[in-house]
């Protein structure tokens, strides 16, 4: 696998580091155990079209939000994580 | 069909033309008292436990493809028992003691080599930390010896010991330890569980589970029809999650791909299992000469039974810092597995929140050591309707209740495990 990074362009997986799914919110605070219990542990883990979380930290050490095939491996979207710089994102 | 040394010189004299199949390829009954999903090594250890120790006979596994052609067929083939914490500890012997026993019982060459595993240390707090360990296993009745700089130089003398960075100072040894040829574990429970009657269906794709109007799960749909079942019991790991969900559920459990790789064949070199301390590395030497190791998992959700560059290399990295003369060695083979990576690393055998769905899941990458284990527990789960008491802490509700069994204590991050 290789990722566009928006900021530095296609760079090797070796940059890149994992955190997962994107879709689970963390829970406000005062939220019940359930929720609480359900965000910490609980994972769809989708077999094909997913939204994860990626750290560039062999780069520009920006979040990436990266659409990708966890059947194929294929990458078909790469975003700015949301937060300060994604506006600065080469389009 | 009986195998001894006759029936091999019987063979012999025919010119093994007349060799029986070692097991039965079942087509599907309508219904059975239980059904095992996923005959991999696992699901027939568990079909062969119901059978000869539970007197439960009326038994399917059901297979997607061909019986061992997941994890059972893409590990590293290392056997052990030297964890610390427990719920592991005692489950792992219990397993070690079952494949010491395991070719009698199943009248089957496993090629079980007790060669022993010895896990390097290259510091004064990892030696520390593995006295602790081999401690441990002591205390629990299990063999553990700490070895020196001296009693390591004997056994590896060929390692580069003077490393710049990770110089080796010794080891921890399970003599007990070693390895058992993967294929043949799954086809030996192949053939004792059919010989007492399992059913071994292949080329049976779980499309989804029938139940009935309080939720029961009462068979399943299957891509050969469907089955009727009295328990039906998830043997699927890598897989799991996608299983469960066809009955609603939602696990703690993510699947990642964990590559291994095999060399050209070498002369005789590593007389025992190795792991490498400072990185993440493991290695024995098969009977054919081809150096079979392993390292991390690649760090992502995958499906995909193949993996990446950069771990490839850091593979490769830790086995040229213990063995440079490796160096010239090409790589014959690489392959990756699908790992049920669980939140704290340690597996969850206990019945489902779904009625009539028991699970047995979450091996992260320790499975192949533990199938007969596994398969003995899981047989004592269906059977009985409560955990064996070396599985006890193996539940589905730890999670919630805060009863980790985190052995590399990296918390609810499943590529860390």
């Amino acid at each position: 696998m290789r990722i566009v990074c928006p900021f530095c362009g296609e760079r090797e997986l070796g940059e890149f580091t994992y955190l997962g799914d994107a879709k689970p919110v963390r829970p406000v605070a005062g939220a019940s155990e359930d929720e609480v219990f359900d965000y910490v542990y609980l994972r769809d883990n989708v077999a094909g079209e997913t939204s994860e979380h990626w750290y560039h930290g062999g780069g520009c050490r920006a979040w990436l939000k990266v659409a990708r095939n966890t059947l194929t491996h294929e990458i078909s979207a790469v975003e700015p994580a949301a937060g300060a710089g994604a506006r600065q994102a080469v389009k | 069909m009986k195998y001894s040394i006759f029936s091999l010189a019987r063979a012999a004299l025919s010119g093994h033309k007349n060799w029986q199949r070692t097991w039965r390829d079942a087509t599907p009954k309508d219904r059975y008292d239980v059904v095992i999903i996923g005959g991999g090594g696992h699901g027939l250890a568990t079909a062969w436990f119901l059978a000869s120790e539970y007197g439960i006979r009326n038994v399917a596994v059901l297979e997607k493809g061909w019986i061992g052609s997941g994890n059972a067929g893409r590990n590293t083939t290392i056997i052990r028992s030297n964890y610390g914490l427990p719920g592991n500890t005692g489950f792992y012997e219990l397993s070690m003691k079952l494949w010491e026993r395991m070719e009698q019982d199943l009248n089957y060459n496993a090629m079980v080599s007790q060669r022993g595993v010895v896990n390097l240390y290259h510091s004064d707090a990892q030696r520390d930390a593995y006295a602790r360990r081999g401690n441990t296993m002591r205390i629990n009745g299990i063999d553990a010896e700490l070895l020196d700089l001296a009693a390591v130089k004997k056994m590896m003398p060929f390692l580069n010991f003077d490393n710049a960075r990770f110089p080796v100072q010794g080891g921890l040894l399970q003599r007990r330890g070693g390895t058992a040829r993967h294929d043949a574990v799954v086809w030996g429970y192949a053939h004792a569980a059919s010989t007492l009657g399992v059913d071994i269906i292949q080329n049976c794709e779980v499309t989804g589970f029938v139940r009935d109007a309080n939720g029961k799960v009462t068979g399943v749909e299957t891509s050969r029809g469907k089955i009727g079942a009295g328990k039906v019991g998830m043997a699927v790991a890598g897989s799991s999650s996608r299983v469960a969900a066809m009955a609603g559920l939602r696990l703690p459990i993510e699947s990642h791909v964990l590559q291994a790789f095999v060399s050209e064949a070498i002369k005789p070199l590593l007389p025992n299992v190795m792991t490498f301390g400072a990185g993440h590395f493991y290695v024995s030497q098969s009977d054919k000469g081809g150096l079979v190791f392993g390292g991390d998992i690649d760090g992502y959700n995958s499906y995909a039974q193949r993996g990446n560059m950069p771990v490839m290399e850091d593979v490769c990295e830790g086995g040229m810092a213990l063995m440079p003369m490796i160096g010239r060695v090409r790589l014959l083979r690489q392959w990756g597995g699908i790992m049920d990576m669980s939140m704290d690393g340690s597996p969850i055998i206990d019945k489902s929140p779904v009625d009539g769905l028991y699970l047995n899941a979450g091996w992260c990458y320790g499975g192949f050591k533990a199938t007969p284990g596994s398969g003995f527990v899981f047989a004592h789960l269906l059977a009985r309707d409560t955990p064996h008491e070396e599985a006890a802490r193996f539940r589905l509700d730890r999670f919630r209740r805060g009863a980790m069994i985190d052995e590399k204590g990296q918390g609810a991050q499943p590529n860390l495990h």
